[in-house]
């Protein structure tokens, strides 16, 4: 089903944010799609790099909600070879930041039982707290 | 002394800004002032009308215009006074548009008070203005026209058929450029070689030209009307006369080496005919690639040539002439593809550059193919163009079309291959692009939007791999392909640097050369009778090229049919009175780089060599030297006219701009309406160099408490000699500050281009800040400066 999407001025502010989080020039893109066929996790994503950039772009927050930010590695493939000199890595990072500045912790740690606590990695449990991911 | 005062309105541009009322009453108390009018446009036909008139009636003898800059609306009022019988150098400009109107609108009081200030230095100038007259020199009708490729071609045929004389120079072996190497054009698919062929025979007809091949300039001295050239002509040990192109010498010749005509797709022989429609069409001896001439190790080529064409005892030739202008037509060569890694061209074997493809077709269609293909082929576009990461900015706006060509013959060669063209942007901007591409697509080559990412080969099979997403779905492809065509950009000609060097010309930030306006003045530059043609100037298709071939042709017929040209009298000028040459070394012979310089009972200026530059002041003891336009008194005058209210407790310094960058640079921020410190106050000079240690005295003395000296580039400056001396100038100030205890940071100097537009704020705000926190000088440090 095709998505009727609403384009409003209040999405300049989410555009103005990640810019000012990620110090890129995210209006320069010019959506040219090297940076997903860079990318060595683009076939776990749910949207592309480039999509991702795309909806910035546009200041959609929902963008937010996919799952693409969270498996960005930051290995850098895509910012080096980036035609516009674009650094998509710090877009990923500036989209986890705003996330992760919001403080929503999706477990609650009192709730878990003891023992499993002891059983988890702790690596896992922090990641659980407010990615969330699935 | 009678003077006129227009206050322009521009249409609002001005008027909006600065209290007109206000100026209109300022300029009719100052001296000498006989009438002021303001008017809405002064540019306009009854602007100009209403000045010629006024001149007439009211018998005046200098008009000061206060309205745009002079490097703007100057030339039309010039012309205008010069209709009502004046001299053209009696009127000045108040630049109250793009210094205060502009870069100062949220001020309007304070430009209406700057404003004030430049029709007062307009005015003190005006005063001294002497009534002079254009000088007439004597021009000739002689070409050099640099590269034969289709824009130099059509350059030299133009201006042979005009009459005119023409040298053209091309360092390879035929003329012809890279059009010889095509197969066919976009969109209209003729044989590229076949429609250029006839031009070359031309040339090689043309009684007016005289071609030298195989040839490159090493050295060209003088200026517009008399450059002399030094051209080295490489032997060919062929005697083109002779030589009947049997191809015999070929046979025997034991030495294979890459063809350049070729791409190096194929091979040659250290003896052969550079291409099939060569012209000259005569073999040419390789010397590089002979197994050697000095001793002779082989000699077989000239045991068999019948008709005793080879000459072994050939050596490089060097030939002199002399041109009244020149036409630089020196071309592309395309992006070096293995700078892109990530494509593996020079690593896989199945990735190749369109221009390779070009040839392959050429080769293809005669029954000779060079490489299997394959049926699955892809073009790669942007490959060195629009890539930050390569440095290259620019689109080459050459490659969406011939890609759609190169796809469009191979598919008509054999509809069964599959075709892709990965491509960013398609851009099909010219006349008949579009349905071009309309027609590729409804032969089914197919489009993908989307910049391929990395190419991987199958070591095995050799079969490469594209990783690419359709941005258009969003889906990631990874197909495999037989062919991988990189559609590579265009470069500026490696030696397209060395002519640029000689010449003086400018280069873009693209590397290009640069036209001297990206609008009214496409093909000419800023040395005077030198002209751009073709792709050195940018990217650009056949049919552009072209026309820009016969534009600079008959830009530089313009300039030469009259016989005669007029030079602007900024020239050096003696008092005679004060030049004592017995009582001085003469340093003057020295400081002039042009030599224009000579002294027998007193100095003398040759006014053909003489470029007005302004730096052989500063070097007389005497000052007996001056300059027209800019003398000394004038100088003076406008420093004292634009520190004349300037109140107590102020801080207020002056900016000398050159005319060729500083000045245009201004203009540039007042046009986009940038912002600068206002207590600045710019002063046009033809170069930084023309201001003398005692005129800089004399500013600081007058009421300045810094200067800012903004100059052109060294390389793209018309007089590059000026740097060193304004550096020394302006050290030897700095020293009679520190004397007076006074901070050297007052004087400034900076090399500008005409686009740091943030650069000039900068400089300019931060020497005002300077200047405001260390206050003005005090008024009787001023007086010891003198």
């Amino acid at each position: 089903m095709t998505k009727k999407v609403v384009i409003t001025s209040k999405n300049v502010d989410f555009l103005k944010k990640v810019i000012e989080l990620s110090a890129q020039p995210i209006t320069r893109c010019d959506q040219c799609g090297v940076c997903s066929g860079s990318c060595p996790m683009v076939n776990e994503m749910d949207i592309t790099p480039s999509q991702l950039m795309r909806m910035v772009q546009l200041g959609q927050e929902e963008v937010l909600g996919s799952k693409a930010m969270w498996l960005c590695a930051s290995c850098y493939t895509c910012t080096v070879r980036c035609p516009r000199g674009l650094d998509v890595s710090k877009v990923a990072e500036a989209l986890r930041q705003i996330t992760l500045r919001k403080a929503i912790d999706y477990i609650d740690i009192k709730k878990i039982p003891k023992g499993e606590i002891k059983k988890l990695p702790q690596i896992a449990l922090v990641g659980a707290f407010r990615k969330f991911t699935g | 002394m009678r003077i006129g005062v227009y206050i322009c309105h521009c249409t609002g541009n001005i008027s909006e800004v600065i209290d007109i009322k206000e100026l209109v009453s300022f300029s009719e108390k100052q001296p000498d002032v006989v009438l002021t009018r303001d008017y809405t446009t002064m540019c306009s036909e009854v602007g100009q009308k209403m000045l010629i008139d006024d001149i007439k009636e009211h018998n005046l003898d200098r008009v000061v215009i206060s309205a745009c800059s002079p490097q703007f609306q100057g030339p039309t009022f010039m012309r205008t006074v010069e209709e009502a019988g004046l001299s053209p150098y009696v009127v000045e400009m108040a630049n109250i548009r793009e210094q205060c109107a502009w870069p100062h609108f949220d001020f309007p009081e304070e430009a209406t008070q700057k404003a004030k200030d430049l029709i007062n230095m307009a005015l003190a100038k005006a005063r001294f203005d002497e009534p002079l007259e254009k000088i007439m020199m004597p021009i000739g009708k002689r070409v050099l026209v640099i590269g034969g490729g289709i824009a130099g071609i059509q350059a030299s045929l133009d201006l042979g058929d005009a009459g005119f004389d023409v040298y053209l120079v091309e360092k390879e072996p035929s003329i012809g450029g890279k059009m010889k190497q095509l197969s066919r054009t976009f969109p209209t698919e003729d044989c590229a070689s076949c429609i250029l062929s006839p031009k070359m025979a031309d040339v090689s007809i043309n009684p007016n030209i005289n071609l030298l091949t195989y040839s490159e300039v090493k050295k060209i001295e003088g200026y517009l009307g008399n450059f002399e050239v030094t051209v080295e002509k490489k032997p060919t040990y062929v005697d083109p006369k002779r030589c009947t192109c049997c191809g015999k010498c070929v046979d025997v010749c034991p030495v294979v080496v890459p063809n350049e005509y070729d791409e190096g797709l194929t091979t040659r022989k250290a003896i052969y005919l550079p291409n099939p429609i060569a012209v000259p069409h005569s073999y040419v001896l390789d010397d590089e690639a002979c197994l050697g001439l000095v001793p002779l190790a082989c000699g077989k080529c000239q045991e068999v040539c019948e008709p005793g064409a080879i000459n072994f005892d050939q050596y490089p030739e060097e030939i002199k002439f002399k041109v009244d202008t020149i036409i630089v037509a020196t071309g592309y060569d395309i992006f070096d593809a293995s700078q892109k890694a990530v494509y593996g061209f020079g690593r896989y074997e199945n990735v190749i550059t369109a221009l390779d493809l070009e040839r392959m077709i050429v080769y293809a269609a005669q029954g000779k193919p060079l490489k299997n293909l394959g049926k699955r082929i892809s073009f790669i576009q942007c490959v060195g163009s629009r890539d930050e990461q390569v440095g290259n900015e620019n689109c080459s706006r050459v490659c969406c079309m011939y890609a759609t060509k190169l796809a469009s013959l191979l598919k008509h060669s054999n509809p069964e291959r599959d075709i892709y063209v990965f491509y960013t942007d398609l851009r099909a901007y010219g006349k008949g692009f579009e349905e071009y591409y309309k027609r590729a697509q409804n032969i089914g080559v197919k489009f993908i939007r989307g910049r391929v990412a990395e190419v991987i080969e199958d070591s095995r099979t050799k079969k490469l791999t594209l990783k690419v997403e359709d941005t258009l779905t969003r889906q990631i492809i990874e197909s495999e392909f037989d062919t991988v065509v990189l559609s590579v950009g265009l470069r500026p000609n490696k030696g397209t640097e060395k002519i640029a060097d000689m010449l003086k010309l400018a280069r873009s930030s693209d590397g290009f050369l640069q036209e001297a306006h990206p609008k009214f003045r496409p093909v000419d530059t800023l040395t005077d009778g030198v002209f751009l043609a073709g792709t050195v100037q940018g990217p650009k298709d056949i049919p552009d090229t072209v026309a820009q071939g016969s534009a600079a042709a008959s830009r530089a017929i313009k300039l030469m049919n009259q016989g005669e040209y007029s030079l602007a009298p900024i020239m050096a000028f003696v008092h005679k009175d004060l030049c004592k040459p017995s009582e001085c070394a003469t340093p003057c012979i020295e400081s002039c780089p042009l030599g224009a310089i000579s002294v027998n009972e007193v100095a003398k200026i040759n006014e053909a060599l003489c470029k007005g530059c302004g730096s052989c002041i500063a070097s007389c003891p005497k000052d007996a030297l001056d300059l027209h336009v800019y003398t000394n008194a004038q100088l003076l005058a406008e420093v004292e006219a634009v520190m004349k209210d300037k109140k107590k407790g102020e801080t207020r310094f002056i900016i000398f701009a050159d005319d060729m960058t500083g000045y245009r640079l201004a203009d540039n921020v007042g046009t986009a309406k940038m912002a600068y410190s206002l207590n600045s106050r710019i002063i046009r000079v033809p170069s930084c160099a023309r201001i003398t240690p005692k005129l800089m005295l004399q500013s600081l003395a007058y009421g300045a408490d810094g200067i800012l000296f903004g100059e052109s580039e060294e390389k793209s400056s018309p007089y590059p000699h000026v740097i060193k001396a304004i550096n020394k100038n302006v050290s030897e100030i700095k020293n009679v500050l520190k004397q007076h205890g006074l901070e050297e940071e007052r004087i400034r100097f900076v090399q500008f281009v005409t686009v740091m537009l943030g650069g000039f704020v900068n400089y300019v705000n931060n020497l005002s800040d300077f200047i405001k926190k260390a206050g003005p000088i005090p008024d009787e440090k001023r007086k010891k400066l003198l």
